[in-house]
């Protein structure tokens, strides 16, 4: 009886786990334990959640699916990429190009996804450059860079890019103050001169394209951080500032002055209607707005010469500034668009300021006393509660769309869960280590959907196998379906992620882009049959014009190439299938590689600089006959009579 | 003991068909259609003996050619061919892959077509684009992604050739 008792167990055992069934609800029952069937995905099946993790000083975008935290693809934004050509080849350079000229890098912090009616609908992502200020519009059908544009005034891009409910406007704030317009000046009268640049890029709705609408002149203190308001308080940006002493040097003890510093609240519709009425100046200001077209699958960069500027002290009704303590760092709304959570990185508590109260004592006018003209609300009109002592060093706060708000802690290294309303500590978790941003897909929205919650660490230290001196950057998942935080996976990350954004796969899956058409290839060197191949020179410029198709090069014989010549390589996959991309890559190239896409013509430039007769292959395992994907061209000595050829199999 | 035995079979039964939805094994099915086949072609010549019953694998299936050769039709079928395959084929002579010349008197309409339609499932189960895709070095037929009316254009074309 005992035997058969044992064998009616383990056949219940067996058929639990045959058929790989995760209890992903049963937090704390008999199978709660098996964490790593809750984050596994398996072979041959998708994830759930897309995440989009900025890149820090990487510059970059990289997509990881969730809950598995594989990695997919890391998008090239502000960073050249020789993987990919991109700022290499003559169609993506003036992706990179500025006011200041070509940029090949930056800084990229926060990622975050367009709307519609405050619900994240999988048409665009967009993300700051933090360094040289840009903001750049990513298409989640081709996950390529579309746009970037360059943000004049601006200067430490960090209060970027914060999307409205429904896409209207991206909105960047500066970090840094700075002189408006920029001029030779002592640095120690920053007091009262240098000015921060607040922008709204107006975003097309067909085809998501931008155009710098207007900017605010906002008094020099630092705008670190921002989100939009929604539902009730949509037409309404948030900001949080530090630096309100206005100092210029020794910034950790002069810019720590304040008990409160401020959030900025900005009445975006009345600048709307400020612009519309004239109610503003014309400032020279010189900036790129660099523009990928995919008809011509070119980028062009043009240079803008003015921004239209609104003066924020001079506009009753544009601006108030609602007292915070201390150097508030995130800024954050809850999903109803009531609550606006500042988190006083200086500070223990964190503090809920009511978009209701905030109305109320502006109806009443109850001001104490204003900042360059901009008045100041009362703390105690405004604030609906705080969450007192939480943590040491709250940073960043995400909403599970029930009810509850989770904040991290830097200094204390954790993520504390709390009720939004009654504004009590529900749970914590440690991280590993110095959680700076954290990530629910919809995060930004007021539709977020609270299953998964992602930690972005500052420090490694000991999570992973050590790679000398230079550590892996980390994201920890957590499961936050139940009432307890549950740490279910570590995943190293590209570059430093700051902030992040999620969004369902059914949101962007059904979009994807999987070839170009050849027909719709308007790219002015594409030639779409063999037949047209062809090598032209004009002094010493010479244009080839090849194809691939596997697995061959058409032309892979030429000659009458000179030392001293200024090639251009443009080739045209001719494939039109799915995953069939061809590369090529010449030896002595000083650019990169290209790895181009089907149906898709992509250039790059060659210096021919010695005599001789030179392979070019394919970088991209395209069939079985990809090895033999291959060609010669022959380099002769300047002004040879040897005359321009080219061919495939004789012809 | 025998009741234990009983369990243990019931166990493995159950653990069996929990995740299969119950059914004949992989094993019996291939057993049985070894059984039912005859061995597969291991050579072109071998492959095409019976190519006037072979209409491929894909969307299309067997039908007849209208006796008159449409004119428009042709010229349709040539400019697609112009620009989507003469990378690979030479209207008269082998190149990547064969030449179309003359292919109505190797292959029947609906095969052409699910050829050029269907290229991936082709090479991988149909006897003569397996022994094609063998005899080409593994050079595989790139999938164009014509419609089915632009493929059966470039088959109205093969027949001026």
């Amino acid at each position: 009886m005992k035997i058969m008792t044992t064998l009616g167990f383990s056949a219940l055992l067996l058929f639990a786990i045959s058929c790989g069934q995760s209890n992903s609800n049963d937090n704390g029952g008999a199978l709660g334990g098996n964490l790593a069937d809750r984050s596994y995905v398996a072979p041959g099946e998708h994830d759930e959640f897309y995440g989009f993790i900025s890149g820090g000083f990487s510059g970059q975008l990289a997509v990881y699916g969730l809950p598995s935290g594989r990695l997919f693809k890391v998008i090239p934004v502000y960073s050249v990429d020789a993987e990919k050509a991109y700022g290499f080849n003559e169609e993506t350079k003036p992706m990179l190009n500025t006011s200041f000229g070509e940029i090949p890098w930056d800084d990229s912090h926060h990622p975050d996804l367009s709307q519609t009616n405050g619900e994240i609908d999988g048409r665009w992502c967009f993300i700051n450059a933090n360094n040289t200020p840009r903001i750049a519009r990513i298409s989640l059908s081709t996950f390529e860079t579309e746009e970037i544009i360059e943000l004049p005034n601006s200067a430490g891009n960090h209060s970027s890019s914060f999307v409205t409910e429904n896409t209207e406007y991206i909105v960047a704030g500066t970090r840094f103050s700075v002189p408006i317009p920029q001029r030779d000046m002592p640095i120690d009268e920053y007091k009262g001169n240098f000015k921060g640049a607040i922008s709204f890029i107006k975003v097309d709705q067909e085809s998501g394209r931008f155009d710098l609408s207007f900017q605010l002149k906002m008094p020099g203190f630092d705008y670190d951080l921002a989100h939009p308001g929604r539902g009730p308080s949509h037409g309404w940006m948030f900001f949080s500032t530090y630096n309100t002493e206005e100092s210029n040097t020794l910034m950790e003890v002069n810019a720590s002055q304040n008990d409160k510093d401020y959030i900025a609240a900005i009445n975006w519709k009345k600048a709307e209607e400020l612009i519309a009425n004239g109610d503003f100046e014309t400032v020279p200001s010189e900036y790129a707005h660099n523009v990928w077209d995919e008809s011509t699958q070119m980028a062009t960069s043009t240079i803008k010469k003015e921004v239209k500027m609104i003066d924020a002290s001079k506009y009753p009704g544009l601006v108030y500034f609602l007292p915070t303590p201390k150097s508030p760092h995130g800024c954050d709304v809850d999903p109803t668009g009531e609550y606006i959570i500042g988190s006083g990185k200086l500070s223990a508590s964190m503090t809920a300021h009511s978009f209701t109260k905030m109305i109320d004592a502006i109806e009443n006018e109850k001001f104490d006393g204003d900042a360059y003209g901009i008045p100041i609300l009362n703390y105690d009109d405004v604030v609906a509660g705080v969450v007192k002592q939480a943590g040491l060093g709250p940073l960043h706060t995400e909403f599970d769309g029930r009810g509850n708000g989770y904040t991290t802690f830097f200094i204390s290294s954790e993520v504390v869960k709390w009720k939004v309303g009654t504004w009590e500590v529900l749970d914590r978790a440690p991280t590993y280590y110095s959680v700076g941003h954290l990530m629910i897909p919809g995060g930004n929205s007021q539709k977020p959907y609270g299953k998964y919650l992602v930690a972005l660490n500052k420090i490694t230290k000991d999570r992973y196998l050590p790679t000398g001196p230079e550590l892996a950057q980390s994201a920890q998942l957590y499961d936050i379906s139940g009432d307890k935080m549950e740490l279910l996976l570590d995943f190293p990350t590209v570059g430093e992620p700051h902030y992040a954004a999620g969004a369902p796969a059914d949101l962007i899956k059904p979009n994807q882009m999987k070839l170009y058409q050849l027909e719709e290839n308007n790219h002015p060197y594409a030639v779409k049959s063999e037949k047209d191949t062809k090598v032209t020179r004009n002094g010493n410029e010479v244009h080839i014009y090849m194809t691939t198709i596997r697995s061959h090069f058409a032309p892979d014989n030429i000659e009458g190439i000179q030392v001293g010549d200024e090639v251009f390589w443009h080739v045209t996959n001719l494939e039109q299938d799915y995953d069939v991309p061809h590369g090529i890559s010449m030896i002595g190239a000083q650019t990169s590689e290209l790895l181009i896409m089907p149906g898709q013509t992509e250039t790059f430039k060659w210096f021919p600089k010695r005599v001789g007769v030179w392979p070019f292959y394919c970088t991209d395992f395209c069939s079985a006959l990809h090895q033999e994907m291959q060609g010669y061209i022959r380099v002769s000595p300047k002004g040879s009579s040897v005359p321009l050829k080219w061919s495939l199999d004789g012809e | 003991m025998k009741n234990e035995n009983v369990l243990i079979v019931a166990v493995l039964l159950l653990a069996m068909t929990a995740c299969g939805g119950g059914g004949q094994s992989q094993a019996d099915k291939s057993k049985e259609q070894a059984a039912n086949k005859t061995p597969d072609p291991t050579t072109l010549e071998e492959a095409e003996k019976n190519w006037q019953s072979d209409y491929g694998i894909g969307p299309v299936s067997s039908f007849e050619l209208p006796a008159e050769v449409d004119a428009d039709l042709v010229a349709k079928g040539m400019e697609i061919f112009d620009a989507k395959c003469t990378a690979c084929h030479k209207v008269d002579k082998q190149f990547i892959g064969p030449e179309p010349k003359g292919i109505l008197t190797r292959r029947t309409p609906a095969w052409i077509m699910n050829m050029i339609l269907n290229p991936d499932e082709m090479v991988q189960k149909n006897h003569i684009a397996k022994q094609l895709l063998i005899k080409f070095n593994g050079s595989p037929m790139a999938n164009q992604n014509l419609t089915e009316e632009e493929a059966r254009a470039v088959l109205e074309y093969f027949r001026t050739l």
